[in-house]
C-alpha cells in the first residue's frame, strides 16, 4: 500500500471515534502494542531529545524498503510513533522523503507534532525523512 | 508593612470574577487553571491600569520637561514605590526594574562576579534551584575559575542545612538560594541560611520568584543582600520584575548594561554613571510593565498576603489529601513547610501522558522537569506533573484535578 492509502485508512478508522477519550484509548493501545526496539538501539545515538518525552528511532534497509523501529518513554508518544511507523515503514526511501503526512491533522493530533510540545515527535518525523534521503542515496548506489 | 492596606473579607468567587481569563474554555471544557507557578492570570485592575497608561499617560520617562512625560515618569516611579512597600525595602534606590527573576540573577552574577570572583573562590547554590539560579552562577564561576558548590536536598525536599554549614568557608563568595522551590513547593529557611552566611560575611541572593505570590516578604527583617522576583507570577504583566539589592552592594557593583538612562555624563574618553537605581536601568524601560506590576502588587497587598496564604494553604492540604487517596500516586516534596505547589507521579506513568489526558479535560497543569533537571536527577525521575494554586483557585478546581488524575490513571495503567 502507498503512504497515502495507509493514511486514508487511518483517517477512516479515526472517524469512528465519537469523542477524544475513545481516540486516546486507541492511541494508548497502539502504544502498548508497539513492537519493541532492539535494546542496542536505545542509546544516545538513536535518541531524539524532546524536553518532556524521549524518542529512540532506528532505520534499516531491507531490500529497497526502509524498516523503522522506535520507542518512547511516554505511552501516548509511543502510540503516535506506532501510527507514524504504520505509515512510513516498509516504504521506499524516496516515498518517505517526499511524504506529506496529512493524516496527523485530519485525526486531530496536530498539537502533538507542534514544535512547542517538546515531545520529540516533530524531530522524529524530520529524522525519518532524513533517513529516507540518506538511504535513497544508498539504494541508488 | 501592610498597615495602609485593609484586608478584605476573602470571597474566592468575587476574586475569580476579577480574572477574565478564568472564564475561558480549553478543549471545549471550562478551564481549570492550575499552573500559576509558571505564570499567573491577571486581574482586571492590572489590565485596566496598563490600558489607561497607554491611552492617557504614555511618553518616555525621565526625559521630557513636558507634562505628559512627567506623568509617565510618575506612573513608572509609582510602580517602584509600591514594590518598595511590597518588599519593605528601606529605600526606593534599592529597587531595580528588570525583565524578571532571570535577568535579576544574571545581573547580580555578572556584576558581582566581575568585582569579587577570583580563581579558587566558591559560590553556593542549592540542589533544588531553578536553572535560572544555577546557570548564571555557573557562567560566572567558569569565567573566573571559581567553583560552584551545591547544598544537597533531603528525601522530603528540604535542604540539608548541616551540609550547608560545612560548605561555608573562607573561599565562599556568594550564597544563592530559592525562597520557595518551584518544583517541590518547599519553603526554604532563608532567614537561617542568611544568618549562617552572614556569620562568615558572605552575602546571600534569594530567588523569590515562587515566594512573592504567596508570602509576606520583608527584606529588612531577612537582612537579605539581594532578592528577586518576577511580575508575571504575582498577577502582573510579563517582562517586568524586581531586583532588590542593599544600597551598599548596588553602589559597589559595576553597571550591567550600558546605554541611555544609566549615565551621568558621556565623552569618548570616559563615562560616569547615573545614581541608583538608574545605573542598572539602561535604555527605555518597560514603563507599562512597571505600571502593571504596581497595580498587581497593590492588588495582592489589598487582598492581604496572609489571607491569600491561608486560602492557598487550605487548597494545598485539601489537594494533598485528595491526591494521596489515589492508588499509586506519589507526591514529590513533602516538606513540613510548603507553598501551594504539588508535584506528583502516578506509578510508572510518564508525566507527559498524564498531562495530555488532563489537557483534554480542560485542566492546565505543568509537566516535565520544571527547569530543575538536577533536582529530577536527584529523585531519579524524568519529571513530574505539577499542580499549583493561586488566589483564584477553589476546592472545585481540585475536585476536577483529582477526577482527571483518576481518569488518567484508569486510561494509562
Amino acid at each position: 500500500m502507498s503512504i497515502d492509502q495507509i493514511q486514508d485508512g487511518i483517517i477512516a478508522d479515526f472517524a469512528f471515534f465519537s469523542d477524544w477519550m475513545e481516540k486516546y484509548e486507541y492511541i494508548i493501545e497502539l502504544g502498548k502494542n508497539l513492537p519493541v526496539i532492539d535494546d542496542r538501539y536505545k542509546d544516545e545515538d538513536h535518541l531524539i531529545k524532546g524536553c518532556q518525552s524521549r524518542v529512540w528511532l532506528h532505520a534499516d534497509l531491507d531490500g529497497d524498503l526502509v524498516r523503522f523501529t522506535a520507542d518512547s518513554d511516554a505511552i501516548i508518544t509511543r502510540g503516535i510513533i506506532a501510527l507514524l511507523i504504520q505509515v512510513l515503514s516498509n516504504q521506499t526511501p524516496e516515498a518517505i522523503a517526499s511524504a506529506d503526512l496529512y493524516f496527523i491533522e485530519k485525526i486531530g493530533l496536530k498539537e502533538h507534532l507542534s514544535p512547542t510540545r517538546a515531545n520529540g515527535l516533530l524531530s522524529m518525523v524530520k529524522q525519518m525523512k532524513l533517513y529516507g534521503l540518506a538511504l535513497a542515496t544508498k539504494v541508488n548506489e | 508593612m501592610e498597615t495602609t492596606s485593609k484586608p478584605i473579607q476573602f470571597d474566592v468567587s468575587s476574586i475569580r470574577r476579577q480574572f477574565p481569563l478564568l472564564a475561558e474554555t480549553m478543549n471545549g471544557k471550562p478551564l481549570v487553571f492550575l499552573d500559576s507557578a509558571a505564570s499567573s492570570q491577571k486581574p482586571q485592575v492590572v489590565l485596566e491600569k496598563i490600558d489607561y497608561y497607554y491611552r492617557h499617560l504614555h511618553a518616555n520617562v525621565h526625559r521630557g520637561v513636558y507634562r505628559l512625560s512627567q506623568e509617565a515618569t510618575d506612573a513608572y516611579e509609582h510602580g517602584r514605590k509600591v514594590a518598595r512597600r511590597f518588599l519593605n525595602a528601606a529605600k526606593e534606590e534599592e529597587i531595580i526594574f528588570v525583565r524578571g527573576t532571570t535577568e535579576a540573577i544574571n545581573l547580580v552574577a555578572d556584576t558581582y562576579g566581575r568585582k569579587y570572583l577570583n580563581p579558587g573562590d566558591e559560590v553556593i547554590v542549592s540542589g533544588l534551584e531553578h536553572h535560572s539560579n544555577i546557570v548564571p552562577w555557573q557562567l560566572a564561576c567558569s569565567h573566573y575559575s571559581a567553583k560552584l558548590r551545591v547544598i544537597p536536598v533531603l528525601d522530603n525536599g528540604t535542604l540539608d542545612l548541616d551540609a550547608f554549614r560545612k560548605l561555608l568557608n573562607d573561599r565562599t563568595k556568594m550564597v544563592a538560594v530559592a525562597h520557595v522551590s518551584n518544583t517541590l513547593g518547599t519553603i526554604n529557611p532563608i532567614k537561617e541560611i542568611i544568618t549562617l552566611a552572614h556569620d562568615k560575611d558572605i552575602p546571600v541572593m534569594v530567588d523569590g520568584a515562587q515566594a512573592a505570590p504567596h508570602a509576606t516578604i520583608d527584606v529588612q527583617a531577612l537582612d537579605v543582600d539581594f532578592y528577586a522576583f518576577s511580575g508575571h507570577k504575582v498577577y502582573g504583566p510579563t517582562g517586568i520584575g524586581i531586583l532588590y539589592g542593599k544600597q551598599k552592594w548596588l553602589s559597589e557593583l559595576p553597571p550591567y548594561q550600558g546605554g541611555g538612562e544609566m549615565i551621568a555624563q558621556v565623552t569618548f574618553d570616559h563615562t560616569t554613571f547615573a545614581e541608583l537605581p538608574h545605573k542598572f536601568e539602561a535604555g527605555t524601560p518597560n514603563i507599562a510593565g512597571a505600571v502593571g506590576l504596581g497595580a498587581a502588587l497593590e492588588f495582592v497587598m489589598e487582598t492581604g498576603r496572609e489571607t491569600i496564604a491561608s486560602h492557598e494553604a487550605g487548597l494545598l492540604s485539601y489537594a494533598t489529601e485528595q491526591l494521596l487517596a489515589i492508588p499509586g500516586l506519589r507526591i514529590y516534596g513533602t516538606a513540613p513547610d510548603k507553598a501551594s505547589v504539588i508535584s506528583f507521579l502516578l506509578n510508572n506513568v510518564h508525566p507527559y501522558d498524564t498531562g495530555t489526558i488532563l489537557d483534554q479535560l480542560g485542566i492546565a497543569v505543568r509537566t516535565g522537569h520544571h527547569c530543575t533537571q538536577p533536582l529530577m536527577d536527584r529523585f531519579g525521575i524524568p519529571g513530574t506533573v505539577r499542580a499549583s494554586f493561586g488566589v483564584y483557585n477553589t476546592t472545585e478546581d481540585i475536585d476536577q484535578l483529582v477526577a482527571g488524575v483518576r481518569k488518567a490513571a484508569s486510561m494509562l495503567q
